[in-house]
């Protein structure tokens, strides 16, 4: 465990203390426990999408199908609710996290048994849902409603804290086990490192990719289905928009593109650190153009510190 | 010719899909293969197509460019500033545009190189920040560009379309020349290994610098381009236009890892991805279900590029 925190995944908490001090000295209100608590719940969002991206990062591959991934299983999700229909009400969120496995394993098929380049296969599938989308509900926004269940994971309070949030650290914290401890997370950064040596060590890699893929997807999905709670309905692209800060998230939080190094517990901070910026940036009331200069000139900031830290030891 | 067939195997499989497609294309298209249609479909291909090219060069030295859209909507916006009124002012500003492309490309590169990250992530990064800068320029879309100047570079020349006049020049007039000089050839060296290229005394730092440069450059002359078709200049273009290029490269036989692969295959890779997508509009498939056939026929092409897997003898050559 404790070789999983690198100064690297410490430096987006760093991050994230002097955003709320930097922020709390313009706009007290920041260090409110309701502002705090709601950009917890905020979080969730997409810390559950750059969940699902370290796995895959790790295995040295990416996930472009995430942001229709997200509202497939928004749309699926909302449209069995909104069939009126108890039973199929109570299998809305299986349904969606099944339909995440499902595309997972249909990424995992081009990467792993066709060899096609992860970048761009999860591309066309990710054209392919979209169209799918298209053709389903005609282009315009869907009907359908959200259940109280999805309703609760995603505005719900417990002991204080926001479901969402709390969901989010269970599900890294499993993963995060799941990684360090046993052989399939082993091999994950094997692959990642070497992927022709962990094959020759008899490792059944494709079988690695496949589930990393599906664990992926399901990441995805419960994103959607959180995120269809929250705005108590599924829309269009809505997943658009979280595609690269899920990316940049994974990446500040000390996570190799490359591949084999990096973990779970610098994404929460990633996702912390990259939620917070953009809120703060629009509590400031910055207007969009700026607020996109500021955004990409802090992340580059955060990469340039990582390499140039190592530059110094090395 | 069978030699060359033989070396240049993914472009000559690039340029034959394409004649199909197009034959296709203006076959059940109601006017035919008129001038009209003819200039229409090949402004269309060649905006994707100098994307294609910016994406290119990322792509042949194995990097990739997360920023190209970014830098056709930074350049578009500059461009709805600077290409009306006298006609010096049009030409220095056209070359302006230009050179704040390359200088995109530059501090790509540069923080690159210097700073020691993946392109990808670097790319994604800067590409917030040229796509805050196009909407500082242009809040909302606006601004003109002067149609006479607009009118030559997208209508025809003799019955020819003028964009693909300007396709040949760029592929006889820049790019056969180009590949054969030390440059050209570094892009390939690099891309194909990085330690041999080292070794022999090739100087990578610069080379990488001056793919990326170029692929800048390139973005702007699509975004330069992009503002002749539309006129105006709008910030919010970028995102379709990154991944379609990414796309664009791998259906014209551009290996993501690089070192293999050719300006022309990217060049051809986009024409066929847009000539799929105007297919669509005639085909008689329900337009709601035309979104799923092109991501299909997308996801097919990549997946016969991907059947050289089944060629493989030895299952360990998959792995590279």
């Amino acid at each position: 465990m404790l070789r999983s925190l690198s100064v690297d995944s410490l430096m987006p908490y760093a991050g994230v203390v002097l955003l709320i001090l930097g922020g709390s000295f313009f706009f007290p209100q920041v260090l409110s426990a309701d502002y705090l608590s709601q950009q917890l719940q905020i979080a969730a969002f997409l810390g559950l999408l750059a969940t699902g991206a370290t796995i895959v990062i790790l295995l040295g591959h990416i996930d472009l199908s995430v942001p229709w991934v997200l509202t497939g299983a928004a749309i699926l999700s909302t449209a069995l609710v909104g069939s009126g229909n108890p039973v199929l009400s109570a299998l809305a969120v299986p349904a969606a996290l099944a339909f995440g496995a499902l595309i997972g394993v249909i990424n995992g098929l081009g990467v792993a048994i066709l060899r096609i380049p992860s970048m761009v296969w999860t591309l066309a599938v990710n054209s392919m849902l979209l169209g799918l989308a298209v053709l389903n509900t005609g282009g315009f926004n869907p009907k359908g409603e959200s259940s109280p269940l999805m309703i609760a994971m995603a505005s719900g309070d417990l002991l204080g804290l926001p479901v969402s949030f709390l969901i989010w650290i269970a599900l890294s914290a499993a993963l995060a086990w799941f990684l360090t401890r046993t052989p399939f997370g082993r091999y994950l950064r094997s692959i990642g490192f070497n992927e022709k040596a962990t094959f020759l060590s008899g490792v059944s890699t494709p079988s690695v990719v496949f589930a990393a893929f599906a664990i992926a997807g399901m990441c995805s999905a419960l994103g959607g289905v959180m995120l269809a709670g929250y705005a108590n309905q599924a829309y269009q692209s809505m997943g658009d928009p979280f595609l690269l800060p899920t990316i940049a998230a994974v990446v500040i939080g000390g996570t190799s593109i490359l591949g084999g190094r990096g973990g779970l517990f610098g994404t929460v901070g990633g996702a912390l650190f990259i939620t917070l910026l953009t809120s703060i940036l629009s509590v400031m009331q910055i207007d969009d153009a700026w607020r996109n200069i500021i955004f990409g000139t802090i992340i580059l900031i955060m990469l340039l510190f990582q390499t140039l830290r190592k530059g110094a030891v090395a | 010719m069978a030699d060359y067939m033989k070396s240049n195997r993914r472009e000559v499989i690039a340029g034959v899909v394409l004649v199909a497609l197009l034959a296709t294309y203006l076959g059940t298209h109601p006017r035919g293969a008129s001038t009209y249609v003819m200039t229409i479909w090949a402004n269309q291909c060649l905006i994707l197509g100098l994307a294609a090219c910016a994406q290119f060069f990322a792509v042949v030295v194995r990097g990739i460019d997360l920023s190209v859209g970014a830098v056709m909507a930074l350049t578009n916006c500059v461009a709805s500033y600077l290409l009306d009124g006298s006609a010096a002012g049009i030409a220095s500003g056209m070359v302006a545009v230009v050179i704040v492309g390359a200088l995109c490309g530059l501090l790509n590169g540069l923080i690159i190189v210097f700073g020691r990250i993946q392109p990808i992530v670097v790319t994604l990064a800067t590409a917030s920040v040229f796509v805050g800068l196009a909407l500082l320029l242009r809040p909302t879309p606006g601004g003109a560009v002067n149609y006479d100047l607009a009118d030559a570079v997208t209508l025809d020349v003799l019955g020819i379309p003028t964009a693909l006049v300007i396709t040949l020049v760029i592929v006889a007039g820049f790019w056969l020349p180009f590949r054969r000089t030390g440059l050209g050839l570094g892009l390939y060296a690099l891309g194909s290994s990085e330690q041999a290229a080292f070794q022999s005394g090739i100087n990578t730092r610069f080379i990488r610098l001056a793919a990326f440069t170029l692929a800048g450059l390139f973005g702007g002359l699509a975004g330069l381009f992009y503002s002749f078709v539309t006129t105006t200049g709008d910030a919010g273009i970028a995102a379709g236009f990154t991944l379609n290029s990414i796309a664009a490269v791998v259906l014209g036989g551009v290996l993501l890892r690089g070192g293999v692969g050719s300006l022309i295959g990217a060049l051809a890779g986009a024409f066929i991805l847009k000539t799929i997508a105007s297919l669509m509009f005639f085909s008689g498939i329900p337009s709601l279900a035309q979104p799923l056939f092109e991501g299909l026929i997308l996801a097919a092409a990549i997946a016969i590029g991907g059947a050289d897997v089944l060629r493989a003898r030895n299952k360990l050559e998959v792995f590279s």
